[in-house]
């Protein structure tokens, strides 16, 4: 038996989160060593595990682990990664050290970075587990480190924010529990064994469950993951949250814990509920393609940076929205990628506005001005960044977009055409708030921005490279994408009357 | 007619033949029974001075000793089946010792807790141990019986000790307030459930539960008038003694004004023995009525649910937000019960462990953090414990998060064993509703949590705070409840695995399953 190298990425951080929990409160430093080794050797971990993943084994399942857990309602430890899970773990891996690094809590390091590890195990189980209730798990507790941090390091109205974070997240998910527990109990009736379990794979594969029914049942799912990524009626959480979390929260909810929501709906969604996710597919993509215009346009009025970045996330995730319900595996394979991407960046701009708080706390538009001026590396940085969100070609941000652009043209021509507008109006919120804060000529307060250090250079370097690296060179990444896409695609295709369009004209990405 | 009664009386009365009476059976009650019987003696006789913690010790080891008897009963009946007891007025199944082995617990940490309670308010002395012991045994007659009038005793028999316990702190008039309020209502309730029986005597001519299925089997009532009045009665009693909406109006001042380690072991005991109770009448003899009886808990789960849960985010004082959290739960536990399937008994029994430590655990914090006078219970007590005493905050911490449903934790499963039963049950519309009353009880424990960790406490109160110390006896027992409440959030197979097997015993003949 191999290394349960799935099992170690969860009980690792957990472990540390103990092995800090037991170290001196009065010293800091310490603990923050401790902590960050902890990350990187997940980060490291995970890394490997990306090595050693096989490309060529179709889009199966690898490294899969399972053992039985509550025997008596079939529950079970099981664990395995395919191309959708693969990149969003080694992110999550990659983007937890650097959020520790990256941020300083200020006061009660400690707790702070026990929570932290809490919330990477809490993450990467999210996206591992494949038992219906080992996923609910993970899916649920990773409210509970997330809410100890924006209430405990957050900013003014950080209780507010937490308490609204926390109750918005868990009302979504406290239907899907109602309906994983149905989808199980008619899986039972329905299937040729009677057997009780909540193995995602064989409930998908007997797909016992009547049209009717499943439709309901898959609301119940969508519901949890359209609070989560936010779709847009139900975003209002994520701009207090967003704002109100420290930098670490913040670059941690917008690059890994949004995309347990997209995740979410193509793991469970449209592999469980195949039928139910084209049936909803007008409803989904039209409420992805709102979220994208919507959020552009408030991003567009915010007066306070971190806020306006909240809302470009909005945006971003409208988009993998979009790529996700128009069923093509270049849609789709898109939507993963961008999904990425926007972690990459998003985290990328909220550790740079954090930077300006902490030189200046203030993250009001209207007080920040001419800081090219005097800190011209820091505004290339934030340049190179803010063009990967826009999604300028050559950076990470235009590969994702245009993908999914591209595959959804095929299938859902007139969203696609309004979608496309969204390009746009990200580049007028963030190149306008860019030319808001950077031009012109800094006044007294903002004379004595300083420049970039050496350690916030250091910290904001693998992300750099990652924004360059996927923009120019993303073949590695779509080619262990694409096969578990195309086998996702062919589920649904077995399962409804739905034939995916060739593409006629252009081929990307091969 | 005359001359035959005479005759009868004339003739030589034939010896009274009482029931077979299996001792070993018994064991655990008897224990606490003369536990209590011998402390009162030893402490009344012999007024010298017992060490301190006497007994507490005592009533511990009490429980300890019945609760390991309980373990070989329970062995005990997986090897021989279930039998009944003292001519069929009790029964020993693993239903009655899994509710055995749950009050068990209740009495151990309650007396852990209580003890230096008592000598901080400058009351010590066993009376409260012997109740406690007293009440006890009432709650284990409950859960055990098979006769409705001997649940009645034991139910008596609990309410009785509980009223006095609840009047246990001589100094504060909330204490004595919350006595009357229970005593008197708790008075009608027993009236009520009593009339229950009456009722269902004259439907069926029998108290005996046993009998009473039986016969409802054979026979076909004409006009069940009477007997739905009597299951209504008995509901009523019952309903109240859980604290099941619209029963509940009791809750919120007696949990408040009770000395808080009773209050605690009310929340624990009482409710498991009145669930017990719930699940033997209703599940086990009113079987073949499902279609009277699971609309009428359906409506009591839904109002449960909701008012503990709505009500409770309005309240200021932590004593009675838990109150109304003790409602909310008793609102999952009636889910569980609702189903009338032996999934949701067993959801219901493990429901009713993981809660009594759970609660039995929060209520020990309270009680540490009430201070000396028992009266610092508003919210504002709570803040900044985390700087003060980041391990007891860190332990309360986890026990709200346990009552939230929190994954890890016991009371998680204990709430997806419930949902799951309604689920399977075809109960939809009550798992939505149930879902929902949790994230909305969930604001409650969250409230409480904010002021523990998120918000400083004000400078002028740091005299008073530095005196919340954590004294040894309370401290174990916080120990074993938090270690209790996650270890089983890790690994619930064990005890899903004993509720279960707890259950076809109870429903020793078979009872309609889905």
């Amino acid at each position: 038996m191999s290394f349960p190298i799935l099992t170690a990425l969860i009980v690792v951080p957990v472990f540390g989160a103990f092995v800090v929990a037991l170290l001196p409160r009065n010293r800091p430093e310490i603990v923050r060593i401790v902590g960050l080794l902890f990350t990187v050797a997940v980060g490291a971990m995970s890394v490997w595990m990306l090595a050693s993943f096989k490309k060529g084994k179709g889009g199966d399942y690898q490294f899969v682990s399972m053992h039985t857990w509550v025997s008596d309602w079939g529950i079970s430890w099981h664990l395995g990664i395919d191309g959708i899970s693969l990149f969003l773990v080694v992110l999550t891996g990659i983007l937890f050290p650097i959020a520790l690094l990256g941020a300083d809590p200020h006061h009660d390091v400690k707790p702070y970075t026990a929570w932290l590890l809490l919330l990477e195990a809490g993450v990467i189980g999210s996206f591992l587990s494949l038992d219906l209730f080992l996923f609910f798990i993970f899916f649920e507790i990773v409210l509970v480190p997330m809410y100890f941090l924006i209430g405990g390091w957050g900013y003014d109205q950080r209780v507010y924010a937490a308490l609204k974070f926390f109750l918005y997240t868990m009302a979504g998910s406290a239907l899907m529990l109602v309906g994983i527990l149905a989808t199980v109990f008619l899986h039972r009736s329905g299937s040729a064994t009677h057997e009780l379990t909540f193995d995602l794979v064989k409930i998908a594969n007997d797909q016992s469950i009547a049209t009717g029914t499943a439709r309901w049942l898959f609301l119940s799912f969508a519901l949890a993951f359209a609070v989560k990524v936010p779709i847009f009626p139900l975003h209002t959480w994520l701009p207090d949250a967003h704002t109100q979390a420290p930098t670490a929260g913040s670059v941690i909810l917008a690059g890994v814990m949004l995309k347990l929501g997209t995740y979410g709906f193509l793991r469970f969604g449209l592999f469980l509920f195949p039928e139910a996710s084209r049936w909803f597919a007008p409803l989904f993509l039209t409420l992805g393609v709102i979220g994208i215009l919507y959020g552009a346009i408030v991003a567009t009025m915010q007066k306070d940076l971190k806020r306006l970045v909240a809302y470009s996330s909005v945006a971003h995730l409208g988009f993998i929205v979009l790529g996700t319900f128009a069923f093509t595996t270049q849609s789709i394979s898109g939507g993963v990628l961008q999904m990425i991407n926007h972690g990459v960046s998003t985290g990328a701009l909220f550790l740079l506005v954090g930077m300006i708080y902490e030189r200046r706390h203030t993250r009001q538009i209207s007080e920040l001005k001419g800081l090219q001026t005097v800190a011209p590396v820091f505004a290339a940085l934030f340049t190179l960044v803010m063009l990967s969100s826009i999604g300028v070609p050559g950076l990470n941000g235009f590969v994702g977009e245009f993908l999914v652009l591209i595959g959804s043209f095929l299938t859902a021509r007139w969203w696609t055409v309004v979608a496309a507008t969204g390009v746009i109006l990200a580049a007028l919120y963030l190149l306008w708030a860019y030319q808001r804060v950077f031009h012109g000529q800094p006044d007294e307060a903002n004379k004595g921005f300083k420049e970039l250090t050496m350690r916030e250079g250091l910290v904001m370097l693998p992300l750099v490279g990652l924004i360059l690296f996927c923009g120019v060179y993303p073949k590695p990444m779509l080619d262990r994408i694409e096969p578990s896409v195309k086998q996702l695609i062919t589920h649904v295709e077995n399962h409804t009357n739905y034939k995916q369009p060739q593409p006629t004209a252009l081929v990307v990405g091969k | 007619m005359l001359a035959a009664i005479l005759t009868q009386a004339q003739a030589p009365a034939a010896p009274f033949q009482g029931p077979h009476i299996d001792w070993f059976s018994l064991s655990p009650m008897l224990v606490l029974v003369g536990g209590g019987l011998l402390l009162m003696l030893l402490t009344a006789l012999v007024p010298g001075r017992w060490p301190k913690g006497f007994s507490a010790v005592f009533t511990a080891c009490c429980a300890a000793a019945a609760g390991i008897l309980s373990i070989i009963l329970w062995h005990h009946v997986a090897d021989r089946g279930t039998k009944p007891l003292v001519g069929s007025a009790l029964s020993l199944d693993g239903f009655t010792v899994f509710v055995f082995f749950v009050i068990c617990i209740a009495v151990f940490l309650t007396a852990l807790v209580t003890d230096d309670y008592l000598r901080r308010e400058d009351l010590d002395g066993s009376e409260l141990y012997a109740l406690m012991l007293m009440a006890a045994v009432g709650a284990m007659v409950m859960a055990a019986s098979t006769d409705l009038v001997v649940l009645f005793i034991g139910l008596e028999t609990l309410s009785i000790a509980l009223y006095v316990m609840a009047a246990g702190h001589l100094r504060r008039m909330e204490s004595q307030e919350s006595a009357i309020k229970y005593f008197v209502l708790g008075g009608f309730s027993s009236a009520f459930f009593l009339y229950g029986i009456a009722m269902v005597y004259g439907a069926t001519g029998s108290t005996n539960m046993v009998a009473i299925r039986d016969f409802l089997r054979a026979n076909v009532l004409l006009d069940k008038g009477m007997l739905v009045a009597g299951f209504a009665l008995l509901l009523v009693g019952l309903a109240f003694k859980v604290a099941a909406a619209p029963f509940h109006n009791w809750t919120p001042d007696v949990y408040e004004g009770a000395p808080t380690p009773v209050t605690g072991f009310m929340a624990s005991a009482a409710k498991a023995a009145g669930f017990a109770a719930l699940l033997r009448v209703f599940v086990v003899m009113f079987a073949g009525f499902t279609a009277d009886w699971r609309p009428v808990l359906f409506v009591l789960a839904v109002l449960t649910l909701v008012v503990g849960s709505v009500l409770a985010v309005v309240q200021r004082n932590v004593k009675r937000m838990l109150a109304y959290s003790s409602i909310s739960h008793a609102g999952f536990i009636m889910v569980g019960v609702q189903t009338a399937t032996s999934r949701g008994t067993a959801g219901s029994l493990f429901y009713l462990l993981a809660y009594a430590v759970m609660v039995l655990g929060t209520f020990g914090v309270v009680t540490i953090v009430g201070r000396t006078g028992d009266g610092d219970h508003s919210l504002d007590s709570f803040r900044g414990l985390s700087r003060r005493r980041p391990v007891l905050a860190v332990v309360f911490g986890v026990l709200l998060l346990a009552q939230a449903g929190v994954p890890f934790t016991s009371g998680f499963w204990a709430k997806a064993g419930v949902i799951a039963a309604a689920v399977d049950a075809h109960s939809y519309a009550l798992a939505i509703v149930a879902m929902l009353a949790a994230v909305i009880a969930a604001f409650l424990y969250l409230r409480i949590a904010v002021s523990m960790f998120f918000v400083d406490q004000p400078a002028d109160d740091a005299a008073g705070a530095a005196r919340v110390r954590v004294p040894l006896g309370a401290g174990v027992a916080l120990l074993l409840a938090v270690a209790f409440t996650v270890g089983v959030g890790l690994l619930p197979s064990f005890f899903i695995t004993l509720s279960r097997h707890a259950v076809p015993v109870l429903q020793a003949a078979p009872v309609a399953d889905h």
